[in-house]
């Protein structure tokens, strides 16, 4: 990744034209050409520095449901729980963090309902109670990392 | 509010635009839909915040951000309101949330701090606690160690439902 990628990085992080040619308004601001900012976001989507190149979407607009969830793993088995709770299609994102809550997973269901049977079924499976963390509010934050 | 091109629209672009000169001449081909059409309904939902936006998601242990905290609050809840407000528009701090507090869990604020190490992000933390006058309230660091899963948005028709953060 050279200072060029940083910039489309941190470009593309502000936002992405909604019009007939995206790329070419964005390259032109970028100083390059059309298929010089193609090139090099093709290559970063594929040698995955890129996750995702699209529309991020409200969830609750959709008609949809989040919730951020939390157990406590015994050391013994943190291995078997992670891989029980990774195989559900609707837990999105799992992290390990240094806690005795020591396991932080997002649902996503497609409806609200959805969510405590999802959580139902993960404490029968795992034997753990599943903290769940709904937000009541979310503040606005300008979600940038400075590549 | 949603009629039925507007979540197949949806749907044909949750996993990526086309990189590609014409991006929604493309996604107008697979939809069967005109390339204004389907610029216009793309622009109708993103003013209507049903796409929150539209561009890059980056993984951020690849650009470097290899340590991640969430910090946990226990604030009251007269005060919650402003202190989130403040919270938010520090540039490092990349989410913060009003969620419930849980039995032996007394915290309600959330935010993450993305940061190029741990030092960094505790030096951040500092600053935070300070400007916004959080040192009186009980919180909890929590860095995360491993990332098991991370996932874009998956939904199928006709009820949409997304999941990114």
């Amino acid at each position: 990744m050279d200072e060029i990628d940083k910039q489309i990085i941190n470009a593309l992080q502000d936002g992405f034209p909604i019009c007939d040619a995206p790329y070419r308004q964005v390259a032109t601001q970028l100083g390059l050409t059309e298929q010089e900012l193609i090139g090099r976001l093709k290559a970063l989507l594929d040698n995955g520095t890129l996750t995702r190149f699209g529309p991020l979407y409200n969830a609750e607009q959709m008609g949809g449901a989040l919730t951020l969830a939390a157990v406590k793993a015994p050391k013994q088995c943190f291995d078997e729980i992670t891989e029980i709770i990774n195989s559900f299609p609707e837990v999105a994102h799992n992290y390990a963090r240094s806690h005795e809550l020591n396991m932080w997973f997002v649902i996503a269901t497609e409806t609200p309902e959805q969510i405590q049977q999802t959580i139902s079924v993960i404490e029968q499976q795992t034997g753990l109670t599943v903290y769940n963390m709904p937000k009541n509010k979310e503040y606005f934050v300008n979600l940038k990392l400075e590549a | 509010m949603l009629d039925i091109k507007d979540r197949q629209l949806l749907e044909h672009i949750q996993l990526g635009l086309p990189v590609c000169s014409r991006p929604y001449l493309e996604i107008g081909r697979l939809c069967d839909m005109p390339e204004v059409e389907v610029i216009d309904r793309l622009t109708r939902l993103k003013q209507q915040g049903l796409i929150k936006r539209m561009g890059v998601i980056v993984k951020h242990r690849q650009l470097g951000y290899r340590a991640n905290a969430m910090i946990v609050w226990n604030v009251p809840d007269n005060l919650i309101k402003q202190l989130g407000g403040h919270i938010s528009r520090f540039s490092f701090v990349t989410l913060c949330y009003q969620r419930p507090r849980q039995p032996e869990w007394p915290y309600n604020l959330y935010c993450m701090i993305h940061g190029k190490d741990k030092a960094t992000v505790l030096k951040q933390l500092d600053q935070l606690i300070d400007a916004c006058g959080l040192s009186d309230f009980d919180k909890e660091i929590l860095f995360s160690n491993r990332c098991f899963k991370q996932r874009g948005a998956i939904y199928q028709n006709p009820t949409p439902a997304l999941a990114d953060g």
